[in-house]
């Protein structure tokens, strides 16, 4: 097993002190170490923003694409090599706002890989404005008298999709983070970890004191179960996104299960030699 | 007659209109089919509109026994199914063409009055039990008009119907049966005769399949792409071929997520590519600079089609060349071929991936409606042709002293391209980021960096890539005609022409357009005073980039198009005989 560290690059954060990224860092490390992958099995991309600068704090094969597109990427990447573990990682803006199309189609689609959106609902990196998971009222720099809009139900609109693995952890409790981060690299399909973050420089009204406060651990309530899409549902709805563990696993078949011919050696590692009886073949249909 | 029908390119162009749902394209492609197997050089351009039932459509032949690229200014034998057929190919008509026309349609409006036939294709079709088999009956008289033999399209009709069951080839086999009687019957056997053709094996295909084949021999395993007219046959054929090679092709949600996803496993490794047109291109633009920033290969094929905006979706238009040459915001290294054929867009297809590779940067092919759906009569491809040159990707790397450290995926080389590891490759572990970057990939905004980092991406293509342009002429040409991609056809027609006359005529073409080959431009239009240049754009893309790029001051003649339509040969000889 390689030690949680080894998972770090030797690059500096240049996150806030007290930032919830850090959290969502350290449990990373720690889950790539217990399910003992190593840095070069691993590929994360992510995208633009506080928490996209991830990729570069990790040692793993790291990358950092423009604003939004880090789940086609990671799509890519995976399908082109079954054999890496895929993090695709970003926040609420770079998910829920700019990229929000790319989330329900990677649903859809169901490739193995990992997201991670760190939720903090504030635009941090651009210093702090409204983002579509803050609050219907928040005032921020471009929300002046407040903000008019509705906020995105990233949790509902998962379920709804159809996903086959939904989990919402909190940076304030780092061990059910860890936890959560592993089953969805286990889980085989698309798997969404939305973390509850705090942002300690901008976004003043949802600390992690006000998480803390309004946060309902579904871990704790032993009634409930994470197999039933309409409970879980329900349950989301209830505690307004505000419920964290594991909410909905159901085991499918995911999109490279499905590729009708795809081979046991994965496309990076295929023979590319141009065969003349390969061309004679296909030109038939043409003469 | 026969003899001034066939002009002076020993050929016929054949033409069928009628309602899109009509079996018209179906109609053009057994024709086109069988006379390819007989020998015969086609080329074949299928007008339609942005709709599925209703709306006109018609499907133009050129057929000749010798090799073409490009449509004919002469139609000689139209066969009209609805009335749009008649009334909007009048300048095209000749004297001796002649005119099939259903019987219920009016034909006033056609100008060869002398020359039309009135025949009763619904009456025959219905005579057989469904009206729909008039494309049949059409192609019957089409059969006998040109003195070919109804069983040479036995086969071809039998395959492409039998999956519709053995009613519908029965009814088909009749319908040509019938319109071949009936056209003896009234006298039209052998009236506007094609020469036997050479029996030899060539391909009949567009250049869409061509460009998706050329990927495949190239090690294309990997296509994103989102559906959009003219580009959509690519995906389509990759779709069906690629799970059988170990592939995979991809309908992804939007031409953003196409990009990036073949952005991803191109990174990844594989050689990946994506398809689009136009409104496609634009949306790409990002990630075409995130390609180049973190040079990463991926392959974009434009089929271009009429701008600006959703612009003509169905019809011909060159003119996303200064987006795709300077499309993205910054500086990228960047690569853009314009295929000059349906053949070339098989092999320039597969040195895009070499490029890509080699130069780790974007490439784009640039075709246009004319190239991706017009067919054209192709020597079979060798693959012998297609070297797959991977560049500097690592499969292997050896253990860096410090394993805290990323592999340095930017250093710099004498070549300005640095070596790529495999992701999943041990001690190759790195970062990319379409932040600027130092040498291990990490963000820096030092200025003395950044100046080498931009000066290491720019640089390493070299000025002029082998191949980008070609001459065909004489030397110190009194006139010149300069054109790039899929002009090609009609400019090297029009040159012959011109040069029938007894002009001193060269023809300069571009191949690969960016990086801008101006040396070889400049070397070849040093001599020559009168410079045409040929594009179908309304602005002039490419004397804009001459006057940008070269320091002499040429006052070249533009010769445009932006109708919707290709040139055809003639025009062109046209509008230079009217200037000299």
């Amino acid at each position: 097993m390689i030690e949680p560290k080894k998972f770090r690059s030797g690059v500096r954060p240049n996150w806030c002190p007290g930032c919830g990224d850090f959290s969502v860092l350290n449990a990373l490390t720690r889950s790539f170490s217990d399910l003992d992958l190593a840095p070069h099995q691993i590929t994360t991309v992510s995208g633009i923003g506080c928490s996209g600068r991830i990729s570069g704090y990790l040692n793993t094969y790291g990358f950092h694409g423009v604003h939004g597109r880090a789940l086609p990427v990671a799509q890519g990447v995976k399908l082109a090599n079954r054999d890496l573990t895929v993090m695709a990682i970003g926040g609420d803006g770079d998910g829920l706002g700019i990229g929000l199309n790319h989330l329900i189609h990677a649903i859809r689609r169901n490739v193995d890989i990992t997201y991670i959106i760190i939720d903090n609902h504030i635009y941090g990196l651009t210093k702090g404005q409204t983002s579509p998971t803050s609050s219907p009222g928040f005032v921020s720099k471009t929300t002046p008298k407040g903000s008019l809009e509705n906020t995105i139900a990233p949790l509902q609109l998962a379920l709804s999709a159809g996903i086959g693995f939904l989990a919402q952890g909190f940076t304030g409790n780092p061990k059910q983070l860890m936890n959560l981060i592993k089953a969805g690299i286990r889980h085989n399909g698309f798997s969404l970890i939305v973390v509850l973050s705090n942002c300690v420089t901008y976004n003043k009204q949802h600390t992690l004191q006000w998480f803390k406060e309004n946060i309902t651990n579904l871990d704790e309530d032993n009634g409930y179960s994470p197999d039933n899409r309409q409970q879980a549902l329900i349950a989301v709805s209830k505690h307004e996104e505000l419920a964290t563990g594991l909410i909905y696993q159901e085991e499918k078949q995911s999109y490279q299960d499905l590729l009708p011919g795809h081979p046991d050696t994965v496309l990076v590692k295929q023979d590319l030699t141009p065969e003349q009886e390969l061309l004679n073949q296909l030109m038939q249909a043409f003469y | 007659m026969n003899n001034d029908i066939k002009g002076e390119f020993g050929e016929i162009t054949w033409q069928i209109g009628g309602q899109q749902g009509e079996g018209i394209d179906s109609t053009g492609d057994i024709l086109a089919s069988t006379l390819n197997q007989l020998g015969y050089y086609l080329y074949g351009y299928r007008e339609f509109s942005s709709r599925i039932k209703g709306g006109h459509t018609n499907y133009r032949l050129r057929i000749s026994d010798n090799p073409i690229g490009a449509t004919s200014h002469k139609l000689h034998l139209l066969i009209a199914l609805d009335q749009e057929s008649l009334s909007t190919q009048n300048h095209f008509l000749v004297p001796s063409s002649i005119i099939v026309s259903d019987e219920n349609l009016n034909v006033n409006s056609t100008k060869v009055r002398h020359n039309v036939v009135k025949a009763p294709l619904t009456r025959l079709a219905e005579g057989l039990g469904n009206r729909v088999a008039k494309n049949m009956i059409a192609l019957g008289i089409s059969i006998a008009i040109m003195n070919l033999r109804l069983a040479d399209f036995e086969d071809i009709i039998k395959q492409r119907f039998s999956k519709k069951g053995s009613e519908i080839v029965t009814l088909n086999l009749a319908g040509i049966e019938s319109g071949f009687d009936w056209a003896c019957q009234n006298e039209l056997l052998g009236k506007l005769p094609v020469k036997v053709g050479d029996k030899k094996k060539r391909l009949f295909m567009a250049g869409n399949q061509a460009a998706a084949l050329g990927a495949i021999m190239a090690g294309c395993r990997f296509l994103s792409a989102y559906p959009i007219t003219p580009a959509t046959e690519i995906m389509e054929y990759l779709g069906r071929q690629l799970p059988d090679i170990g592939g995979a092709a991809i309908q992804t949600e939007d031409e953003i997520a196409a990009i990036n996803m073949a952005l991803g496993a191109g990174y990844a490794g594989a050689r990946a590519m994506t398809s689009t047109s136009g409104p496609g291109l634009s949306l790409m633009m990002e990630t075409i600079g995130l390609s180049g920033m973190t040079e990463t290969p991926v392959v974009i094929i434009d089929a271009q089609r009429g701008g600006p905006s959703t612009g003509l979706p169905t019809k011909h238009e060159q003119s996303d060349l200064l987006s795709a040459i300077f499309g993205t915001h910054g500086e990228v290294p960047k690569i853009v071929i314009t295929p000059t054929s349906v053949s070339q867009c098989f092999y320039q297809t597969a040195n895009a991936f070499n490029l890509a590779e080699k130069y780790q940067c974007p490439v784009i092919v640039l075709s246009d409606v004319a190239l991706s759906l017009g067919k054209q009569t192709v020597e079979p491809f060798d693959a012998g042709k297609i070297k797959v040159d991977r560049g500097q990707m690592l499969f292997e790397v050896d253990p860096i002293p410090d394993e805290n450290t990323f592999f340095q995926r930017y250093g710099y080389t004498a070549s300005g391209v640095s070596p790529r590891p495999l992701p999943g490759t041990k001690n190759g572990v790195h970062f990319v980021t379409g932040l600027e970057h130092d040498e291990i990939g990490l963000p820096a905004d030092d200025p003395a960096l950044r100046t080498a980092m931009m000066d290491k991406r720019l640089n390493k293509i070299p000025d002029l890539l082998p191949g980008s342009t070609f001459y065909h002429g004489p030397d110190n040409p009194d006139y010149l005609l300069v054109g790039y991609g899929s002009t090609y056809g009609p400019i090297a027609e029009a040159r012959e022409m011109l040069a029938n006359d007894g002009l001193s005529v060269g023809h300069l073409h571009i191949l690969i357009i960016w990086p801008f080959p101006i040396a070889e431009l400049d070397y070849n239009m040093e001599t020559t005073k009168n410079i045409f240049i040929v594009e179908n754009n309304a602005t002039g893309q490419l004397e804009g980039l001459l006057d940008m790029y070269s320091p002499y001051d040429r006052k070249t003649k533009p010769i445009r198009k932006y109708n919707g339509q290709p040139f055809v040969p003639f025009e062109i000889y046209e509008q230079i005989k009217g200037r000299l």
